[in-house]
Order: C-alpha cells, then structure tokens, then sequence
C-alpha cells in the first residue's frame, strides 16, 4: 500500500479564473480588444447617464396617490395619478360609465379566445365552435340591447376593446380572404390571375389612410339611397380590405414554398382543385407561412391606431384625448407611456409567440 | 389514337369538363366583379346628383384660399388647389428621401451592432429593435411631437448644443450655406469630377481586366470629385458665407428652420423604420455562410476586401428585396404626417376634400399619387436587385 502514498505535495493549481467565470466572460464579451473596451465604457456611461434618472423619474420620484392634477405639482417624477384617475377612460372611452363591466368581461372572452386559437394543441374543429360562441357573446355584451343589458350603441365603444375587436375581426375576416387571394394570384385562369393581381398590388401600393378615408367618406356614397352603414362597421371593412392584400402576399410565399412534387401528387391521385388544394396544398404552405402571418397580425394590431385619423376612439385615440385637458396636458409622457405598454405587451408577447411556432413547427419539419 | 391530358374521357358530361369550367368560372368572377362595379358607380352618381356635387377634377384650378406653413416653392392662398397639393407632394417627398437615407444608415449601424461580438452593445441594440418595432408609429410620432413642443425649451433658452445650431421648442435651426452666383462653378467642377471619375473606373477596370492590377479607384474617385469642386469653387471666388440662425424675437432669422412638425415625422420615420432595417440587414449578413469569409481570407484577401468584394455582394442579393418593401413602407408611412399636423400631400388633400366636397376625387388623387411613386420606388429597386442578384438567375 505505501507505493500508493502521495509522498510529493500535490501540485495546486490556480483557478482557471481567466478561462471560465464572470471575469473570464467580461474578457471575452466586453473587453476583447481595445475598440471593444472603448465601445462598451461609452455604452456603461450612457447607461449611467440614463438608468438612474429614468428609475428616479419612473418610480422613486413619482406621485402615485391623488386625484387631481395639484398632486403632482410639485412633483420632479412621473405623475401616475393621472393613471388612476384616468384609466377607466383610457381603457373604455366613452362608453356607458356603469356599463363598462361588459367591454371588460367581453375583452377578456376575446383575449382567451386569441391565446387559445394560439396554443397548437387546441386546433381543431373545437376551436372553430368556441369562436363561434364567443363573437356572438362578444357582440352581446358589448352591444347589448336584449336579455337585460341596455343597448350600448357602437359609436361609444372605445378604448382597448375597440382596439382588440378592430384587430381581431380585421384578422379573422380578412384571412379567408387573404387566402382565396393568393390562390387566385396562382390561378391558371387568366381573368381570375389579372383580378387577384391588380386587387393586390393595387391594395398594397396605397398607404392604410387613403384606404381608410375611402372608407368614412366614399362608403356612403357607394351604397343605395336610405342605407347607412356606421362609422365603425366601415373602418373594420376597410382594415380588413387593406389587411388581406399583405396577407394573400404572404399566403402566397408559402403556396410558392410547397414543393411542386405536392401539387403533382394531388393531380396524380386524381383530387380536384379544390380537393387537393384544401386537403393537400393548403395545410401544408400555411404552416409554412405561419411565423409570417403572426408578424403580419402584429402589423395589423399596430395599424389599427389609424383609425384615430377617420375619428373613431381606439386605445390611442383615448390615451392621448385624456391628455388634451390642458390641467393634465404636462403629463404626457406618462400618458403615452402607458399606451406603449399596453400596445408593447400585446405586440411583444406576440413576436415571441410566433418565435415559439417557429421552434415547434420547425421540429416538427425535420424528419 | 393519342390521347391527350386535355381530352374530355367520353361519359364526363360538359359541365364537369376542365376547360369549360375554367372559362365559366372566368365569366362568373367577371360578370360579378362588372356587376359591383356598375352597382357602386350607378348607386355613387346617384348619390352625387342628389347631394348636388358635381365630379370632375375642374375644382383643382379654384383659388385655395388657405395657407400651407411650410412650402418648398412659394405659395400663397390665392394660388390654386392643385399647386396646394404640389406643394404638399413636395414636403412629402421631402420627408420619405430623408428619411429613407437615414433610416438606412441608422439601420445599418444597429443591424451590425446587434451582430456585434460585444454583448453590451448587442443587447442594447436588441432591446431597441423589440421596443420599437412592437410600438405603433402614430404613438411614436405623437410622443416625438409632444416632446419637441412641450419638453424642450423655448426660443429665449433655445438649446445650443453645436454653433449655429438652436433646438427648441419651435423646431432646429441650423446653418446653411449661403447660395451664391460663384458657388455655381463648384456644382459644375463637381459635375466634371464625377465624369472624370466614371472614365477613370472605367480604365482602371479594364486595366484589372488585361493586366490583373487592381487600382484604388473609389480613393481616386473621391480625391478628383474634391479637387474638381475645390477648383470650381475657387474660379468662382471662393465664397464661404454662411448663414447662420439668430434669435430674433419670437423666433430665427437666417439659416434654416425645421418645423416641430417635420423634425417630429422625421425622427419618428427615421427611429421606426430603422428598427427594421437593423433586422434586415443582420439577416443578410448572417445569410452569408461563413465559409465564404475563410475562403476570401485563404486566398489572402485583407478584411475591407472581405467586405467589399465577398460579403457585401452576397448580403445585397439577401437585403435588396425587403429593403424595397421598407422604403415603400416608410413613405407610405410618411402619410401619417396628417396626425401630427405636418402639411404633406394627404394632409393637404384632406384640406382640399373638406372644402370642397370632392370626396371621390381626393381620394383618387391620394391613390394615383401613392401609387405612382410606389411603383417608381419598386421597379428603381429591381432594376437595383437586378444589377445586384447572381448572374444567370431569373430574379
């Protein structure tokens, strides 16, 4: 056993602190060369110029309590008074005070109606009843009229419930349609082809406004005498005028993405268009396509702010009216603060949602 | 007997034939589409005759009668309708070629910071991009307006950051040179700069072609584009006035002003757009296999050569396409000027639509216009792919 013993000290070695370890990092990710170091001291002063201000200004400083504007005047932070007393408007308008329950309970129906059409395992035919339920429910209480609840006409919806319904219905509807479009764009028919294309191209070259003004001030005159259709019904068919061209393009990458050995196929089984296109074609260049649509339903969740300029009262349109009283007006950042975080919450959760997709339909590709 | 895959089999009846119900599904959508069309314009002129409107574009040579604050060729409210709204095209234009220079530059720094191998500068590239792109534009641009009007101080305490510049809340003054008859001849050594540099490369390619030596063309370029400008400025007289803002009063004599309004759309154009860009230009670079790196460093090539000859080439074939659809997107996104008050072409339209009641007519005119100019921008930018993308390919 003692030619087993250690008879020499063991050799101790220094901890590879340079190789592995947080010193070791900052070496490597901040400091590897002398621009690099240059680089980051001038972004770690930036952010010492900026961080601590912003946290002093954003909450140490801030007012919180109060209810009127003379809370905050002496105030060197963010006035979040204004919040408290503002929020119901900023969140439903002008919609009936007593009433605003509804818009709430209704948008929360739709959110989860949303979340869940976004979880792959609920896809299926159950999903489709669930929104079959849930529009109609939707539309219930936020109109009301019967079974109890008073009428709510829909030229005091506003605020997130409008912004949401907006989105949502503009999405809904127009992908459908965005879809035929694509496939008519490929069609082998020429009529169809030249109709797609020029509804298409034309839709896209002309900004979201000239769509929108076309939309308040030439529906009326489009349609017969002694028929009016309301300011927000003809806002949404705009939106969902404008939103199907950019998503038939999209559709349109996938159909073009699909293998021409898939189409083939189908010809070869003896499917008709329609029987290879939805069983065959369809399913599998919309998956294809489905990071790109989520980007483009953020596109439309944003461009729903538009709406402001043809004088309907979305989210942003209240947000920045219940800063047009001049005893509030100074506390407009923190107004729009609370619209960016609002507005970033729904359009970021979304980005990272269609980063998930991505990851998942992606594994599921890979044979 | 040949059969052929168009043959009818016999026993299909006609209506189940390919090609008949080809054409008849043809007619349908035509007759449908004819159908709409005739009903809108049948129920439109309808409507008008009742409302009294008369159609036609004759309106626009009517007096205006308002005043467009910021005019690029003079206006007064005498003039006519249509010279508003070439006044207003111009501020558009004005805007979008800014803001698609900046934003390009401004998305291409971040686009390569966000690729950058320090993590610092890398996240907060990140962190940019996620916040901008998930906020609207029209609360960007209403937060830039706010901020400009109600946080920066007034012409009396106007900031004065560099000399010459004054930032307040009427918007930036900076200097501009002062044009005068002389500083035409540096245009013209300018001019012939220019053409003296397009023989040069011209030469040095053909050199390269022969003999294998490269040339520092774009050094040479700049170096003759200089020298010949210098010269003519120099012929002229050498004039070097400069007209620098003052404060005077309520406001800046001399110099040139940027309203709170166009700096407003400008940054928030800029800032927006920019964050896309970043994300464009990461991908393409990122699309670039690095084996192409090593290879152009195996053959000895130094860094910039890298970029310039390997890269960059094959990163454009990558960028071009999306970048077309995000200048597209940023002028078409210069419209939302309206909500802020900046008198571009929509805005001034709707001026017009509300004077004169010509809803149809606005409309349609915002629609040519928008149109038009996309399709400029577009087929400027495939003729720019094509020049870029690989040779022999279809697109």
């Amino acid at each position: 056993m003692s030619a087993m013993d250690h008879t020499e000290e063991p050799v101790v070695l220094a901890p590879p602190g340079l190789q592995i370890g947080p010193v070791a990092w900052c070496r490597k990710n901040l400091f590897s060369s002398i621009p690099n170091t240059l680089l980051t001291l001038l972004a770690l002063f930036l952010l010492w110029k900026l961080i601590p201000p912003l946290l002093d200004w954003l909450l140490f400083s801030a007012v919180f309590s109060g209810s009127s504007p003379d809370a905050c005047k002496d105030a060197v932070g963010a006035c979040w008074t204004l919040i408290g007393v503002k929020h119901r408007f900023m969140l439903f308008g002008f919609y009936t005070y007593d009433e605003q329950w509804r818009p709430l309970i209704a948008t929360v129906i739709l959110l989860c109606l949303i979340c869940g059409s976004g979880y792959p395992k609920f896809w299926g035919k159950k999903l489709g009843v669930a929104w079959l339920i849930g529009l109609p429910l939707f539309g219930w209480l936020m109109w009301g009229g019967f079974w109890g609840l008073p009428l709510v006409e829909t030229d005091k919806w506003g605020g997130l419930p409008l912004t949401v319904v907006l989105a949502a219905v503009g999405i809904v509807v127009s992908f459908p349609l965005g879809v035929l479009l694509a496939l008519g764009r490929r069609s082998a028919l020429p009529a169809i082809r030249t109709v797609s294309t020029a509804y298409i191209e034309l839709i896209r070259g002309v900004p979201l406004i000239s769509v929108l003004f076309m939309a308040s001030v030439m529906f009326p005159l489009f349609l017969p005498e002694g028929v009016t259709i309301n300011k927000l019904l003809r806002a949404q068919v705009g939106i969902i005028l404008f939103t199907a061209a950019y998503q038939a393009e999209t559709v349109r990458g996938g159909l073009q993405a699909l293998p021409k050995g898939q189409y083939e196929a189908g010809n070869a089984l003896g499917l008709s268009y329609w029987q290879s296109t939805l069983l065959i074609v369809l399913p599998q260049s919309l998956k294809l396509v489905i990071p790109s649509l989520v980007n483009q339903f953020i596109s439309t969740f944003k461009d729903t702010s538009l709406v402001l300029i043809i004088g309907l009262y979305d989210f942003l349109t209240t947000t920045r009216t219940a800063v047009a009283d001049p005893a509030w007006q100074p506390f407009y950042v923190e107004s729009y603060a609370f619209a960016a975080i609002v507005y970033f919450g729904f359009c970021f959760s979304m980005s990272r949602y269609s980063q998930f997709l991505e990851r998942r339909l992606g594994a599921q590709g890979r044979r | 007997m040949t059969l052929r895959a168009t043959d009818r089999p016999s026993g299909v009846p006609w209506y189940n034939d390919e090609k008949t119900r080809g054409v008849l599904y043809q007619v349908v959508l035509l007759a449908v589409v004819l159908f709409v069309g005739w009903w809108l314009v049948s129920n439109t002129l309808r409507n008008l005759e009742q409302r009294q409107i008369s159609t036609g574009f004759g309106f626009l040579w009517r007096e205006a009668g308002f005043a467009i604050a910021e005019q690029r060729i003079r206006f007064e409210p005498t003039d006519s309708y249509a010279r508003a709204l070439i006044v207003g095209l111009l501020n558009t234009l004005e805007v979008s070629a800014i803001g698609i220079v900046l934003a390009t530059l401004l998305g291409t720094v971040v686009g390569v910071a966000r690729l950058s191998t320090n993590w610092l500068i890398a996240r907060l590239a990140t962190v940019y991009v996620e916040v901008v792109r998930n906020i609207p534009l029209l609360l960007q641009l209403f937060f830039w307006y706010a901020f400009i009007t109600q946080s920066l101080p007034g012409v009396r305490e106007a900031l004065h950051p560099l000399p010459g510049v004054f930032l307040s809340n009427r918007g930036l003054a900076v200097p501009v040179p002062e044009f005068n008859e002389g500083q035409a001849w540096a245009l013209v050594g300018g001019a012939i700069g220019i053409a003296a540099s397009i023989f040069l490369a011209r030469w040095a390619r053909k050199r390269q072609d022969a003999t294998g030596q490269p040339f520092p063309t774009i050094f040479a370029a700049l170096g003759l584009i200089i020298v010949f400008s210098f010269i003519g400025w120099l012929i002229g007289g050498a004039h070097s006035a400069l007209s620098i803002p003052e404060k005077s009063g309520f406001g800046f004599s001399g110099g040139a002003e940027l309203s709170p309004e166009f700096a407003a759309l400008l940054i928030g154009l800029t800032v927006y757009t920019a964050a896309f860009i970043a994300e464009i230009v990461r991908g393409g670079v990122l699309a670039v296999a690095y084996g192409q790196t090593e290879a152009a460093m195996a053959l000895g090539l130094k860094s910039g050569l890298v970029m310039r000859l390997i890269l960059l080439p094959q990163a454009l074939r990558v960028i071009v396409p999306p970048m077309t659809s995000q200048y597209l997107n940023l002028f078409k996104n210069s419209t939302l000027a309206i909500a802020i008050g900046f008198r571009d072409f929509v805005s001034v339209d709707d001026t017009v639509m509300n004077q004169t009641g010509q809803a149809i007519e606005c409309v349609a005119l915002i629609m040519a216009v928008y149109l038009t100019v996309s399709l400029l921008i577009s087929s400027f930018m495939n003729w720019y792919n094509n020049k870029v993308a690989l040779r022999g390919s279809t697109r």
